[in-house]
This record gives C-alpha cells, structure tokens and sequence, in this order.
C-alpha cells in the first residue's frame, strides 16, 4: 500500500510536468480518429441518406475534437455552431425538398466503385508518402503559440481576432460580400417565378 | 503528439471524401463527400497554424465560411435540377455529351 503510494507519487508529477497533455490527448487523437475514419466511410458507403447524413454530424464533430487538440479553441468553436448548427440543417432540408428516397434504396451509386477505390488507394499512397517522407517523426511544438497567453486564458481568441480584424481584414470584408452574393444567388436560383 | 498524425488523419479524410465524389449518383451526397474534403484541408491548415503562425486559423475560418456559402449555393443548383429533371441523379445530366 505504502509503496503504491509511493509510486503514485513519484509517477503523477512527472507525468503531469513533462509529457504535460501529451498521453491523453494521444489516446483522445487515437479513439477519435478511428471513428471519425469509420464514420467518412460510412457517409460514402451506406445506403441511407439521411444515415449518411448523421454519420457527417459524427465527422464534423470529431473535426471539432481535432481543433481543440490543437489549441484552437475559437475556430473548434466556430466549426460546431457552423457545420454542426447551420451545415447539417441544410443537407436535411436538400434532403427533403429533393425527395430522396427515405430508407434504404440501392440507386444512390453508379457503377464506377472498381475506379473510385483504384483513384483512393493511389491518392493515399502518394500523400502518404510525401507526409511521411517531409515530416517524418517530427513533433508538434505549438512553437507558433509562443509569444501569446497560453491555455486558461482567451489569449489564443484575442490573437485570432487581432489576425482578423488588423492584417486580414480587406479578405474578411471581401467574405463579407462573397457571402451576400451567395445569399443573393442562392435565392434567385431557387425561388419559383 | 506529431505533426503527421493530424496530417496523415487529414489524408485519409481526403481521400474518403474523393471516393465519394466519384462513387455517389445522388446530388446531395455528392456535396456531402465535398464537405469531407474540405474538413481535411481546414485540419491540415489549422495543424500548420501550430507551426508556422496565428494566419492558419484566420484562413480556416474563411474556409468554413466559404463551405458554408458553397453548401447554400450547391443546394440550390441541386434543388434546380430537381425541379426541371424530377430526379438528383447527377449521372443523368449527359445534355453536354456529343
């Protein structure tokens, strides 16, 4: 018991000084990663499209998950109340107003599977083995991050905010109008006359 | 944690996504395999961001914006077809074939 304790003791602050976050958010990486992997293969294979649909929310959400292990709070953010809120809600009403068959129906594919796997695998390979030949090993220093207030704080929001609204904010304006344009052509295309 | 297992998580993505851009008939599936892709590229921007400065994740917001505008867009040309060929099947618009 004494010695348990004793390890305990010795283990915990090391842990908690030198890997800092590193183990569990590698285990939280791990879990997430296989489902959202599972979860894009469902959206492209089932035959369900309101299934497909919900297996994007699960998707999405592990995107969001990947933000937040990187330290980009704001955008994690953002991509929840977007894609999660706004996005989805879409691709339900696209689903219903075009009629798509509810249930399963086996007309949602074409016949090209044998050269959709054929161009998945090459691409797969080939970026594969750039990722792993240009970066290889290397680690994830958060180097960027190193002038701003860390975690606890809102410093990471704050130096988004100030990206946005000081050097980038010409392009912020420009997706201002792009969005107004969307809007506007979105409605003429679908409005009756 | 490495700077590949975001990337190669995001290569997969893409790549799923690819497959189904080419495999999917129905119009709104295909927008949803768009989505897919597009996710992969705002991880991959958001990983750099780590890395190279705060610019990564002002262009993945634009990005998720972007997405946004293009989901609205792309529903509307998808429901336009419905209306004038009754059906999604993005197959069946062969008019341009010789």
């Amino acid at each position: 018991m004494n010695s348990a304790a004793l390890i305990i003791a010795e283990v915990v602050p090391r842990v908690t000084r030198e890997t800092t976050f590193d183990v569990p958010a590698n285990v939280v990486f791990a879990v997430q990663a296989v489902v959202m992997i599972f979860a894009a293969i469902r959206v492209v294979t089932t035959k369900n499209i309101v299934h497909a649909a919900l297996w994007l929310v699960v998707v999405l959400g592990g995107v969001g998950l990947n933000y937040i292990l990187l330290q980009a709070e704001f955008v994690a953010v953002t991509q929840f109340l977007v894609y999660l809120g706004a996005v989805i809600v879409l691709f339900l009403f696209g689903v219903m107003l075009t009629r798509a068959p509810l249930g399963v129906s086996d007309d949602l594919d074409n016949n090209q599977k044998k050269i959709g796997i054929g161009v998945g695998v090459a691409l797969l390979g080939v970026l594969s083995y750039a990722l792993i030949e240009s970066f290889g090993r290397s680690k994830l220093t958060f180097a960027a991050y190193e002038g701003v207030a860390g975690p606890n704080t809102n410093g990471r929001t704050q130096a988004v905010s100030d990206a946005i609204f000081g050097q980038y904010l010409i392009p912020f304006e420009m997706l201002s109008l792009l969005l107004l344009a969307a809007l506007i052509g979105a409605i003429v295309l679908a409005r009756r006359d | 944690m490495l700077l590949n297992q975001f990337l190669l998580l995001s290569a997969i993505l893409f790549t799923i996504g690819v497959y189904g851009v080419i495999v999917r008939k129905n119009g709104v599936l295909v927008l949803m395999s768009i989505e897919l892709v597009l996710n992969a590229v705002n991880i991959n921007l958001i990983v750099f961001s780590t890395y190279w400065g705060i610019a990564g994740q002002v262009f993945a917001l634009f990005t998720i914006a972007i997405a946004a505008a293009e989901v609205g867009v792309g529903l509307a040309i998808v429901l336009l077809i419905y209306r004038n060929q009754r059906s999604v099947d993005i197959d069946e618009l062969d008019e341009l074939k010789g």
